[in-house]
């Protein structure tokens, strides 16, 4: 569920990039008042952990498949949720910069949507409030299994609303959230069996390791009222800037509030885009380019008069085709060119 | 399996890549850090239905290629597996946006075709300049870049531990699991009963590594800070390169370079 960059806009990335900075600096605060220097290589080796644990193959009894460890909330339950969180930024850095998966401009989208509501959320209201009594078995597979699931449908629903507001994908909004919630739900049980199973087995052979951890004594305890009172920042400063991007991106964001409301089908949405299209028109950053004005056309009114393509002008769309291509080949030229003087002046070297 | 080995490999070739010495190795890595991050900006920036503004922009990734001797197969390989969630998200466009943006008597384009095949520009666009950036900086240098942007140093040194030992333990989560599959052949993956002490085996054996880790370090006069022993100084051929590619990435935004130059075609040809 790693979001790539080119489904989103600028505006959500910054977004999402300032509001993860914003935790990690913060957590950094956190760790940095109570840590000891020790800390620093268990949670960069801990990361390691978790990258390498990634790749492990759990099997799934009577379904065949087999699933894998995020590790976020074990990540939170070892460590405390600052630790957990610089962590887990750490290994989304590493996964986005040597393997593409989740883009840079998406990094922070990603932080908040793995790290943030696993650490910040799950782990303080779920998993400790459960554990608050002392370990038990029971007890504990009921904590780790109920804030992994939780923690993982926030995070799929984090991807839902920022691809949403990002307004690059006409997916509607209930058929995106069908889409997302279920199948994180099954990866969430995944999380939750193997984080139970790894947890219980380090309670049996290294108590301490957790007892530390969930007496807060790891990396700083939590409290439940700042996480409260900083959501609700949070809140109110995305909801200002969603908002406000709201009106320079009318589609995605309409069209799924249409869709929450429940007014009407999918298949009559050509009302909502000729709202759409006339306030982008009215707020489009170039607005004479030639597919922007085409949306302000209708199915029916394309169907009924050619005429009515205000921008579908076939002298232009061969002059852009023409370009493109141009574009392109001129691209290649110069990036074969390069290739081959280089190639040259080494053998000339050599 | 051999999920972990392709992983390893990559990561080692990559690393390979980022140690050769070209132009574009030898720009400050804050440089290349600020034109990825201005790239991407402005890739992303593109209105939905937008192609051929975004043509232009191939050049950036092309050119750096190119100058940084970057073998270009194993690059596309890697685009090719991450592209597909951008995709199997972008294909539902076609499906839903039905409103037609170009007809002929035998061929329809409609809106939900052009800002699918937008996605899959942009999705290349922005995996190759994310691969590249790496392929020509190195995990060390970009930690270098992040320091003097005023990350804290707690985070970048531990970003710097958990990449320094990811090979390491990936290397022993390989071994461990060869060992479960020679005694499990057979089995697609590890058995319920052996989760909890196959990770937590390992995890074990992680705490206890941190801490000789650790204490190696505080042997070696670890402080709280890391010492790369280089510091590169940022020189007037960085700020150009910055300022460069800017100008050529805000013109591609500004103006539609390809259209500009179909119209100067099609013109000459009348």
């Amino acid at each position: 569920m790693h979001m790539a960059d080119a489904l989103i806009s600028p505006i959500v990335g910054g977004t999402m990039w300032a509001a993860s900075a914003g935790v990690a600096v913060y957590s950094i605060k956190k760790i940095q008042s109570d840590l000891d220097q020790k800390k620093i290589p268990l949670m960069g080796v801990m990361g390691a952990f978790i990258f390498a644990a990634q790749m492990i193959n759990f099997s799934i009894p009577a379904t065949g498949s087999s699933g894998h460890l995020g590790g976020g909330m074990l990540l939170s339950v070892l460590l405390g949720p600052y630790a957990g969180f610089l962590t887990m930024a750490s290994v989304l850095a590493i996964q986005a910069l040597f393997f593409a998966d989740g883009g840079l401009l998406a990094y922070g989208c990603n932080v908040f949507n793995l790290g943030f509501f696993t650490c910040f959320i799950a782990y303080p209201l779920i998993y400790k409030q459960i554990m608050r009594r002392g370990y038990t078995p029971a007890r504990m597979f009921g904590a780790a299994m109920l804030s992994a699931i939780i923690g993982l449908q926030l995070g799929a629903f984090g991807v839902v609303l920022e691809t949403l507001f990002s307004g690059k994908t006409e997916l509607p909004f209930n058929t995106f959230v069908l889409l997302m919630q279920p199948i994180h739900l099954a990866i969430g049980v995944v999380e939750g069996l193997v984080t139970v199973a790894v947890v219980g087995f380090i309670w049996k052979a290294r108590p301490e390791i957790i007892e530390n951890a969930s007496l807060g004594k790891a990396l700083g305890s939590i409290s439940i009222k700042k996480v409260i009172t900083g959501l609700v920042v949070v809140a109110l400063i995305t909801g200002g800037i969603f908002s406000w991007f709201a009106s320079s991106h009318p589609d995605g964001l309409e069209w799924s509030m249409f869709k929450t409301a429940g007014v009407e089908e999918l298949k009559t949405s050509d009302g909502i885009h000729q709202t759409a299209g006339e306030i982008q028109e009215k707020t489009a950053f170039l607005p004479d380019y030639g597919f922007k004005a085409a949306e302000t056309v209708t199915e029916q009114s394309a169907a009924e008069s050619e005429e009515a393509w205000p921008a579908v002008n076939v002298g232009t769309s061969v002059s852009g085709v023409i370009g493109g291509t141009l574009t392109l080949v001129l691209a290649c030229i110069i990036g074969f060119s390069i290739s081959i003087v280089k190639r040259r002046g080494k053998v000339g070297a050599a | 399996m051999a999920g972990i080995i392709q992983s390893l490999y990559e990561i080692r070739f990559l690393d390979e890549l980022a140690e050769k010495r070209t132009v574009i190795h030898n720009i400050h890595p804050l440089a290349k850090l600020l034109t990825t991050m201005i790239y991407l900006v402005v890739v992303v920036s593109f209105d939905k239905y937008e192609i051929s503004g975004l043509l232009p922009l191939v050049f950036y990734p092309i050119v750096v290629i190119a100058l940084a001797e970057i073998p270009l197969l194993p690059i596309l390989k890697r685009m090719l597996l991450v592209v597909p969630f951008a995709l199997g998200i972008g294909a539902f466009n076609p499906i839903f946006d039905h409103r037609i943006v170009f007809a002929t008597d035998w061929f329809v384009l409609t809106g939900g075709w052009v800002s699918f095949f937008s996605i899959i520009i942009k999705s290349i666009l922005t995996v190759l300049a994310a691969l590249t950036v790496i392929a020509t900086t190195g995990m060390g240098r970009i930690s270098s870049a992040l320091r003097l942007l005023r990350v804290p140093r707690v985070f970048v040194l531990q970003l710097l531990l958990t990449y320094r030992y990811i090979s390491v333990l990936m290397a022993e989560v390989a071994r461990v699991l060869r060992a479960y599959h020679m005694r499990a052949p057979l089995h697609k993956g590890v058995r319920p009963g052996a989760w909890g002490s196959l990770a937590g085996n390992l995890l074990i054996r992680t705490f206890e590594r941190a801490q000789n880790v650790y204490q190696a370090m505080v042997l070696r006069g670890f402080t709280g800070e890391y010492k790369t022993g280089s510091a590169q100084r940022i020189t007037m051929t960085d700020i150009l390169y910055l300022i460069g590619w800017t100008f050529f990435f805000a013109a591609s935004r500004l103006f539609d370079i390809p259209a500009l130059m179909g119209s100067l075609v099609t013109g000459v040809v009348k």
